[in-house]
């Protein structure tokens, strides 16, 4: 065939979905066929197969490769075909109808640029045509034609062909989903598959094969603003990698970048690459790419950079429209992992909103579950602050999966930043950071020297559970090894920083608890293990404990809860001590924390070493 | 040469992942073409190291050019290249005249499963294509095998966005397939484009023949074709409506969708 000789200059990546039985496999089959894409003997091949089983010939079986599809007449995974047609190669993915394999056909449409759904002219638009057209939506594939099959069934009458139309229009509205075009066929004998039916005149729009020229290839994200999640950190050399692709905008060599949540910033040094020469200097979005910057800040996987104009959201909650598609219903109150781009963190579903019929998109609320192939609109709850955006801005960094134990079960869209209670302190610390003036010596440097990384270690607990005892007993501890603690007792700050406070204002653990915060802030940046207990907030330590983790972010802390008797700890502690505390044996554990958390250098020569990178 | 940089980035991303998730990784080398690909594309994901084993399930049929080739690479490219070998079958015997299921099954498959087991890998990085045959079109990027290695194609994880199964029970393990978008003329666009080594097995050294696809001796043919070039290749490609495996003697009846089902590449 001509068309084949061509050299493709793109990809474009298709999805064929609708109800099961509509002709989506019958469809791409006759499209190979029509087109001379087949390979030679593929034809004749399942042919034989068809005759030796004493079945009627299918275009389907073409692309239903396993015995069982053939079997049952189904197609249960989506297969990926290629196919090139006028300079261009398209990846069309045949997506099951049957509702028992909805995953697998969300498999299929979440890697497509554009999709054709089938409606089966005779038995018309079906549960599974709606709930595809509503999760084509849902998934981010916005161009789509649809394709009526099965003309033949109707004696190609038009106003079987308008009535569909008419419905299935009216249903996508809802959501303000336009297709491109709606297109009438029959995809067993051809019309307008490859070639124009003679059998509809009164159909004078593009066949199937003319569509996929129409639709577009994804404008590339480059003019957006940056958009660039950290994938990995490698370091095989010298050189210290920062891995990642870009999602959205592009960057340069000298750019200044932000690391959300973080806050950290750094100039891009190089993009490193391998066998190109020379060696670029800029990367665009859908590029997969590695940098190095200017100097050597730590950041991690799940950290998203950008430009300072243009930071992403961060926080710990935000409302989305989910589909769950795992084994076990979506529970409120569960723990689930969240992943963002490459961030990880646990979350839970703190509100399901509403259950979303997609049959006639009618609102079930006050269900406290989300079961399989359902969607719904709900409010997630992340256990540390994430970076995200929102999905109608940022499609990458704003479209989400929850992994239920060891499976993906759900994914989803931000549709709602919530603000939660350290939003404003979170924005304070923000532009703290930003117009932080810097010395000559950097956060490395001072690690070097004093052989450990600078963290707060935050003891909370009720009046007189020993906290101040073994705050004591740990800085005596830290400093006759060498290492450079403080304690920082509430008290001092009292009769000294907040001296200017009347006593209702010392009386608010807010200001009293942000001002601790702030010099907490202080003592890290001079390279401190700082030691500290809440014991100036008095019964108010859990409101306190979140104000400081958000001011002295990212510092690690180390979070030791003390109680009499066992109670609920507050949120991210790390060790709990409750009864009488053995103190030696308590300053050890908090000791092997700092250890592990990579605060502490291990003494390897004459040179303190870190086993891991904060 | 857009289209191929759209298909490195992804493949690129797809290696970072696995690399990321997995503690005990290797990659399958055959040292075919799409395999050697995939060792580049290695060498591009981690900027000229390729930080996990390369793993070779040798079955002693492998065409003699095909072993020279695979040492001398990993030699200059400073690969930590591990060979596994089925050698109770072999001492037993096993040859493609008891059977190429048999065979195939015996020597690569359950080759394969037992250096899995051997060195307790959680994640195998292959280079399967999605347009080589009618199972490996059904494939996940990230595809797990549960304890005997077997694939339960019925069941296969929800792949979402770049979101890829990545936790997984003990005991099982995930194959990684970078190369599922990839067609055979890209394969060879992008040793052209790359500039990267391949066997020369694969053109028409004056005889007219040369290999479409390598595998063992006994079971793998030449094909009529007298591209000399990599340029030659590609044009041959672009015109020809024969199967890639049409030379592989396993892809016979249902024989592939049987191999795959137990754990075959």
């Amino acid at each position: 065939m001509d068309n084949q000789t061509q050299k493709p200059s793109e990809n474009l990546n298709i999805v064929i979905v609708g109800h099961v039985d509509h002709g989506k496999s019958t469809l791409l089959g006759r499209l190979y066929a029509d087109t001379g894409s087949l390979p030679d003997g593929k034809l004749e091949k399942v042919q034989a197969i068809c005759r030796q089983q004493g079945k009627e010939f299918e275009y389907a079986f073409l692309f239903d490769a396993f015995l069982e599809e053939q079997e049952q007449g189904i197609t249960i995974d989506t297969a990926r075909t290629f196919f090139g047609w006028k300079g261009r190669q398209y990846i069309i993915i045949d997506a099951p109808g049957h509702k028992e394999f909805l995953k697998n056909m969300i498999s299929g449409a979440a890697r497509a640029e554009a999709a054709l759904l089938l409606i089966d002219a005779l038995e018309g638009v079906k549960e599974q045509s709606k709930k595809h057209g509503y999760l084509l939506s849902l998934l981010g594939v916005r161009q789509f034609a649809v394709v009526v099959n099965k003309m033949d069934l109707v004696g190609y009458r038009q106003d079987v062909f308008d009535g569909i139309e008419k419905e299935y229009r009216e249903f996508l509205g809802q959501f303000k989903a336009v297709p491109e075009r709606i297109i009438p066929v029959s995809a067993k004998l051809g019309d307008n598959i490859a070639n124009r039916s003679t059998a509809m005149p009164w159909y004078t729009g593009p066949t199937v094969l003319d569509t996929l020229s129409l639709f577009k290839k994804e404008a590339a994200r480059s003019e957006q603003p940056l958009r660039f999640p950290v994938q990995d950190v490698y370091k095989f050399d010298a050189r210290r990698i920062i891995a990642g692709r870009i999602t959205a905008g592009k960057l340069k060599v000298g750019d200044h970048l932000v690391f959300s949540p973080s806050n950290k910033r750094a100039n891009v040094r190089s993009v490193e690459a391998f066998n190109i020469d020379p060696p670029p200097t800029e990367g665009y979005a859908g590029q997969s790419i590695g940098i190095t910057l200017d100097e050597q800040i730590f950041v991690e996987r799940g950290e998203i950079a950008t430009h300072q104009k243009h930071l992403p959201s961060v926080s710990t909650a935000f409302r989305a429209n989910l589909f769950w598609l795992g084994k076990r219903p979506l529970e409120r109150g569960r723990k689930y992992q969240l992943r963002v781009a490459n961030k990880e963190v646990d979350c839970e579903v703190a509100t399901i909103h509403r259950i979303i019929d997609t049959m006639d998109l009618a609102q079930q609320q006050g269900s406290m579950t989300v079961n399989k192939n359902q969607v719904a609109e709900l409010t997630l709850r992340t256990k540390t602050p994430v970076a995200f955006d929102l999905s109608a801005s940022f499609e990458a960094t704003g479209r989400f999966v929850l992994v239920d134990e060891n499976d993906i079960a759900g994914g989803g869209i931000v549709t709602e930043l919530i603000h939660d209670d350290q939003e404003f302190l979170r924005e304070e610390a923000r532009r703290r950071d930003f117009a932080w003036v810097k010395g000559e010596v950097g956060v490395e440097d001072r690690a070097r020297q004093y052989g450990h990384r600078a963290a707060i270690v935050l003891f909370t607990g009720g009046r007189h559970t020993g906290k101040s005892l073994l705050a004591r007993q740990l800085e005596g501890r830290l400093v006759a090894d060498g290492r450079h603690a403080y304690l920082l007792d509430g008290e001092n700050l009292r009769r000294g920083l907040d001296a200017d406070l009347t006593d209702e204002e010392r009386g608010q653990t807010d200001e009293m608890a942000r001002r601790y915060g702030e010099v907490a802030r202080l003592l890290i940046d001079t390279g401190l293990i700082v030691v500290s207990t809440t014991n100036p907030f008095g019964v108010h330590y859990k409101e306190a404990v979140q104000a400081i983790r958000t001011l002295v972010h990212p510092a690690p802390v180390i979070a030791v809860h003390m109680s009499k008797t066992s109670e609920e700890p507050p949120p991210n502690t790390d060790i709990v001590l409750s009864g009488p505390t053995d103190l030696d044996h308590a300053t050890k554990q908090i000791m092997d924390e700092l250890k592990s958390r990579g605060v502490l250098a291990e003494a390897i020569g004459a040179k303190p070493t870190f086993q891991y990178s904060i | 040469m857009k289209h191929l940089r759209q298909l490195e980035d992804q493949s690129v991303y797809i290696l970072r992942e696995a690399y990321k998730n997995f503690d005990n990784l290797g990659m399958l080398w055959s040292m075919g073409k799409d395999s050697t690909v995939l060792l580049w594309l290695a060498r591009k994901a981690f900027f000229g190291q390729v930080p996990f084993p390369l793993l070779h399930v040798d079955t002693s049929y492998k065409i003699p050019a095909m072993i020279e080739y695979r040492d001398r690479i990993a030699r200059e490219w400073r690969l930590d290249l591990v060979v596994g070998q089925n050698k109770e079958a072999l001492a037993a015997g096993m040859n493609h005249t008891l059977g190429r299921v048999a065979c195939c099954t015996a020597l690569k498959t359950n080759g394969l499963k037992q250096l899995i087991e051997q060195k307790g890998y959680t994640g195998i990085i292959l280079g399967v294509r999605a347009d080589e045959e009618g199972t490996r079109a059904k494939e996940r990027y990230f595809s797990p095998r549960d304890k005997h290695g077997d694939w339960d194609f019925r069941d296969q994880p929800p792949e979402l966005w770049d979101q890829f199964k990545t936790t997984f029970p003990p005991g099982t393990h995930i194959r990684i397939h970078p190369l599922l978008d990839w067609t055979e003329i890209n394969i060879w666009e992008y040793i052209k484009y790359e500039n990267i080594p391949f066997m020369d097995l694969y053109l028409d050294k004056g005889d007219g023949t040369r290999y479409r696809s390598l595998g063992c001796a006994p079971c793998t043919t030449p094909i009529k074709s007298t591209a000399k070039t990599v340029d030659e290749i590609i044009a041959e490609l672009r015109q020809t409506t024969v199967a890639e495996r049409a030379g592989r003697a396993q892809d016979e009846g249902r024989g592939m969708e049987l191999l795959r089902k137990d754990g075959y590449m």
